[in-house]
């Protein structure tokens, strides 16, 4: 590789031909402050925080976007790129509410964190803060406009890697702001409320709408029955909700927060990930057998569905017509769990803990009422429940280890693996195969389909059958997976889909911070998970034996096809 | 089944297909988007929503980018405007030789704040930015001819002419 030689603040940096100052005086330990830089982004360098002084040349440069050069002289911490910064600062903040101790970004804030480190205490410009409608027209999204500081990280996420393209800057000069063409409402857009924007969003501009008021009112109602249900992805992202660094496993020590909290019955959505398998799998094993609809693409991550429901309503028919196991759950509930222990389903509260904010929607659809109620009552992100547990000053770290209530708290590796992007298609595989041939699937682990590569694809021998499998991961890779079935050059049997990079640990509902090497971690610890579980099929289940020999019937069958599974609504794309 | 757009149609057959013959027109072009836009806005006076969604289909480009492009070039009209169009430059030169005081003797003149049409519906008053004649700053447009070294008194005058 060409290397490049440097001076930064005196020290001398060797670095590959290409890197950028930042990444350089990164690799020296020397941390320049950045705004609009995303590690996972292209560079954008408008907001010129990141300026160096670099000897020979007559302005600053952004570090950013600046190449090291062989010989160069950096200076990254004079008095006058110290000042230069200041300033740049705070004439952001004379056009900034000056809100942090309300803002929901409070502590978790780059701009708040930008403001200390440079040390302004005073802001030297008129302030002029711009008056904009807040946009809470969704049940996910809350929009700011007063608190963006045009940034365009939400852009580059929303066009770039969801594939989506709903926010760009608008207008001219000071009236310039990021926002929906015509600044409509989000819910009157193809909008998939998957919260990625939320994620890169470096201010309160952009952010989760709090649903965490109504829970706690549920909770302090004695007349209602309140059972929780945990994503398999939040047990490996909680941890930092509460302190603890990217890829610590919490699924006792979250079960234990949760009781704490008031929560009648601590259930798993974990649980309702293996039916999904026995349904999900029954349904592609019928569609090869009868000359079903093929490829079958999976239905579990609602910002997936809103998205295919808006850009390719004609492939609706490939869906699977599962619900996710959110739904799932909700609607099993308040039937065969209010049967069981003998409740009034109207007292039933069934709240989600969930990493993703198109939850929130799905929560909401009118068909999600199979129950005779609304399945699932409240949606809370990961990040709605750290608040929850900061709010109640749980000892997080210091919590036991506590198991997840009976019936619906039993689960097997393969739905703790429906957190990461090829999760599903591997829970899928495992059972399937075992299904099909009778046989004893004796490794279990699915490699191909595991990681961070956009889309993966796999062929697996099974009783004869060639299954051709592909597996994507955030909405633009979708995108390709979907034109290319669309131009009938897709000659899968089975395809997953996950709305968000890395799969639901990297979901919009996630801890803030969320970037692909904390996904990384995060994937890391949701196969150790697998790993230490009892059972790994999702049909060696005995919860889920019980379910179909008592109440049920068998997968696919009538009671199944009321409860378990659903119908999609083509939408417009404007 | 696709479903491109889901609100009823504003304009009319004809001006629809005109708008389809201008995207085609521009199409296989580099860059169409700015072309189209022109175009657009010199047929219809400005850029109606039902166009930009058209051209957004048509382009295969998101509609967020194209009104963003649309709002970013003070050319470009968004909404329908009076049958005379007042750009006033706030560009810095014309800012610093009394624009102001110029915008300030059009809002009295017209009877209308700046972005406003009068109730007749013969002014919109507009602001702009540099339409590069600094040399003659302070500076406006009235459709498409330049007044130059304008004073508030000129005002009237100017305004006149359109009558
Ligand atoms: S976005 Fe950040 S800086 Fe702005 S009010 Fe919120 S916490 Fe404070
Ligand atoms: S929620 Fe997703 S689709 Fe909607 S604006 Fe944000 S990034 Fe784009
Ligand atoms: S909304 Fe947030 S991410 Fe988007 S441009 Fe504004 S500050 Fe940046």
């Amino acid at each position: 590789m060409d290397m490049v030689t440097l001076t930064i603040d005196g020290r001398k940096v060797q670095v590959a031909k290409g890197a950028t100052i930042l990444e350089a005086a990164k690799a020296a330990g020397i941390s320049i402050p950045t705004l609009c830089h995303h590690p996972d982004q292209a560079v954008k360098a408008v907001c010129r925080v990141c300026i160096v002084e670099i000897q020979g040349q007559r302005t600053f440069q952004a570090a950013c976007a600046y190449p090291a050069g062989e010989g160069m002289v950096v200076k990254t911490n004079t008095p006058a790129v110290r000042e230069a910064r200041k300033l740049i600062v705070e004439l952001i903040l004379s056009r900034h509410p000056q809100d942090c101790l309300k803002c929901e970004k409070n502590l978790h804030c780059e701009l708040q964190e930008l403001a200390e480190n440079l040390g302004i205490r005073d802001v030297r410009f008129e302030q002029e803060v711009r008056e904009f409608a807040e946009d809470h027209s969704t049940p996910s999204i809350v929009r700011d406009p007063s608190k963006c500081i045009l940034c365009r990280r939400c852009v580059y996420t929303c066009h770039e890697v969801q594939g989506v393209g709903v926010l760009y800057p608008i207008n001219r000069g000071k009236d310039a702001i990021v926002a929906p063409a015509m600044d409509k409402d989000l819910a009157d857009l193809a909008c998939a409320l998957c919260g990625q924007c939320t994620l890169v969003c470096p201010t309160g501009a952009i952010t989760e709408r709090d649903d965490t008021a109504k829970v706690w009112a549920a909770i302090a109602d004695p007349q209602k029955h309140v059972v929780v249900q945990t994503a398999p992805a939040t047990r490996a992202t909680l941890g930092e909700e509460m302190g603890l660094p990217a890829g610590t496993l919490v699924t006792g020590k979250l079960v234990a927060a949760l009781r704490r909290l008031g929560f009648d019955r601590v259930f798993d959505t974990d649980f309702t990930a293996d039916l999904t398998i026995l349904e999900e799998g029954s349904e592609l094993i019928e569609r090869v057998k009868t000359g079903g609809k093929l490829p079958l693409i999976t239905s579990c991550s609602p910002g997936w569905i809103k998205f295919i429901e808006h850009y390719y309503p004609d492939l609706l028919p490939h869906l699977s017509t599962c619900k996710s196991p959110q739904q799932m759950f909700g609607a099993l509930a308040k039937t065969y769990y209010a049967e069981k222990a003998g409740i009034n389903p109207k007292d039933i509260f069934v709240v989600s803990i969930m990493p993703c904010t198109a939850k929130k929607f799905e929560g909401q659809r009118p068909e999600m009422n199979d129950s005779g109620y609304q399945d699932v009552d409240v949606v809370l992100t990961s990040r709605e429940l750290g608040r929850m547990m900061r709010q109640a000053g749980l000892d997080f770290e210091h919590l036991p280890e506590e198991d997840y209530d009976l019936p619906l708290g039993i689960s097997t590796g393969a739905a703790a693996i429906f957190g990461a992007t090829g999760g599903v298609m591997e829970a899928a595989l495992r059972t399937a195969y075992e299904l099909l041939t009778g046989k004893t699937l004796e490794d279990v682990d699915f490699k191909a389909v595991r990681g961070m590569e956009s889309i993966k694809e796999a062929a697996v021998p099974v009783d004869g059958l060639n299954v051709k499998v592909a597996v994507a991961h955030g909405l633009n890779n979708a995108r390709k997976l979907m034109d290319k079935l669309a131009a009938g050059q897709a000659d899968y049997h089975f395809i997953e889909i996950m709305c968000c990079p890395g799969g639901c640990i990297g979901g919009g509902g996630q801890p803030f911070g969320t970037n692909n090497a904390i996904r990384g971690k995060r994937i890391d610890a949701i196969y150790r998970e697998d790993q230490r579980m009892e059972f790994r099929k999702s049909h060696e289940n005995p919860v889920i034996k019980q379910l179909y020999a008592e109440y049920l019937g068998r997968p696919l069958g009538e009671k199944s096809h009321h409860l378990l599974h659903t119908h999609y609504t083509p939408r417009s794309k404007y | 089944m696709a479903v491109a757009t889901k609100k009823p149609s504003v304009l009319s057959k004809s001006a629809l297909a005109k708008v389809d013959q201008i995207i085609a027109r521009h199409k296989d072009q580099p860059g169409p988007l700015l072309p189209v836009l022109h175009a657009l806005q010199a047929e219809f006076k400005y850029l109606p929503e039902e166009a930009l969604v058209r051209v957004a289909i048509g382009l295969d480009i998101p509609l967020s980018k194209i009104y963003g492009v649309a709002s970013f070039y003070t050319l470009f009209n968004l909404r329908p405007k009076a049958e005379h169009v007042i750009r006033a430059c706030e560009s810095a030169p014309c800012h610093v030789r009394g624009a102001k005081e110029v915008i300030e003797a059009l809002e009295n003149a017209l009877g209308v704040k700046v972005g406003e049409d009068t109730r007749d519906g013969r002014f919109t008053l507009e602001l702009s930015s540099c339409i590069g004649v600094c040399g003659v700053a302070p500076a406006i447009m009235i459709d498409d001819e330049v007044f130059g070294n304008l004073t508030p008194d000129m005002v009237p005058g100017i305004l006149a002419r359109f009558n």
